[in-house]
């Protein structure tokens, strides 16, 4: 019975990062990628330990496999987010299909401080093109 | 098919696909920032790899070296990011 359980829970693990990896070659744009990684990976890591966990039922192992999803998911949705933020930066080219850039002309180009004129803030964009 | 089957006949290859699929992308990437996710990408897998390794040949030794990899791709990742928007604010 355990045996089945920890089948089905790695198959769905193998499945998720299989479908990841499928993704990060046909996705269009490194935003979606990004995206795609952050979501779809952690699950799949998350329920391979969890099925490594249950096979080996001990005390070391059980606290070796949760301090290691614990860290996947807190470290990798931080990692993608600092990484697609430095993208934007650097002026990667977006997908031609995006229909809305939120950010445009919303960050200071100088000093990378994320401004909006609702909050009424003493930093002001090079140009915003969003007439709001 | 016992447990050790399964995961050695059906696991196994369908992670080492996606490891290629991945390594394409890691070639091909026009960005730095798709290398950089493909990188971090394929880290992920091999904290995979390992644990079912572990469940295949029944040692459990093998989970301290998951934990270093997600370690290190954190790390990787932020490093590599941190130095990016660096780079281009000069």
């Amino acid at each position: 019975m355990r045996e089945i359980i920890i089948m089905i829970l790695a198959t769905i693990g193998v499945l998720f990062i299989f479908s990841t990896s499928l993704a990060m070659l046909r996705k269009p744009d490194v935003y979606l990628r990004i995206s795609v990684t952050a979501k779809a990976s952690t699950l799949g890591v998350g329920l391979i330990l969890f099925a490594t966990a249950l096979f080996f039922n001990e005390y070391s192992v059980t606290t070796r496999a949760i301090a290691v999803i614990l860290f996947v998911f807190l470290t990798v949705p931080l990692g993608s987010h600092m990484l697609a933020r430095s993208a934007y930066f650097t002026k990667t080219p977006i997908w031609k299909g995006t229909e809305i850039d939120d950010l445009q002309g919303q960050y200071d180009p100088d000093t990378h401080i994320l401004h909006s004129k609702k909050h009424n803030s003493s930093i002001k964009p090079e140009k915003s093109d969003k007439p709001s | 098919m016992s447990l050790q089957e399964y995961f050695h006949f059906i696991i196994i290859p369908l992670l080492g696909i996606s490891v290629i699929l991945v390594f394409i992308r890691f070639v091909k990437g026009p960005s730095l920032a798709d290398r950089v996710i493909a990188l971090d990408m394929l880290i992920l897998i091999s904290i995979c790899i390992i644990a079912v390794y572990s469940i295949t040949f029944n040692q459990s030794t093998f989970l301290d070296i998951a934990m270093l990899f997600a370690l290190i791709a954190f790390l990787s990742t932020t490093a590599y990011a941190f130095y990016l928007e660096k780079r281009e604010r000069k």
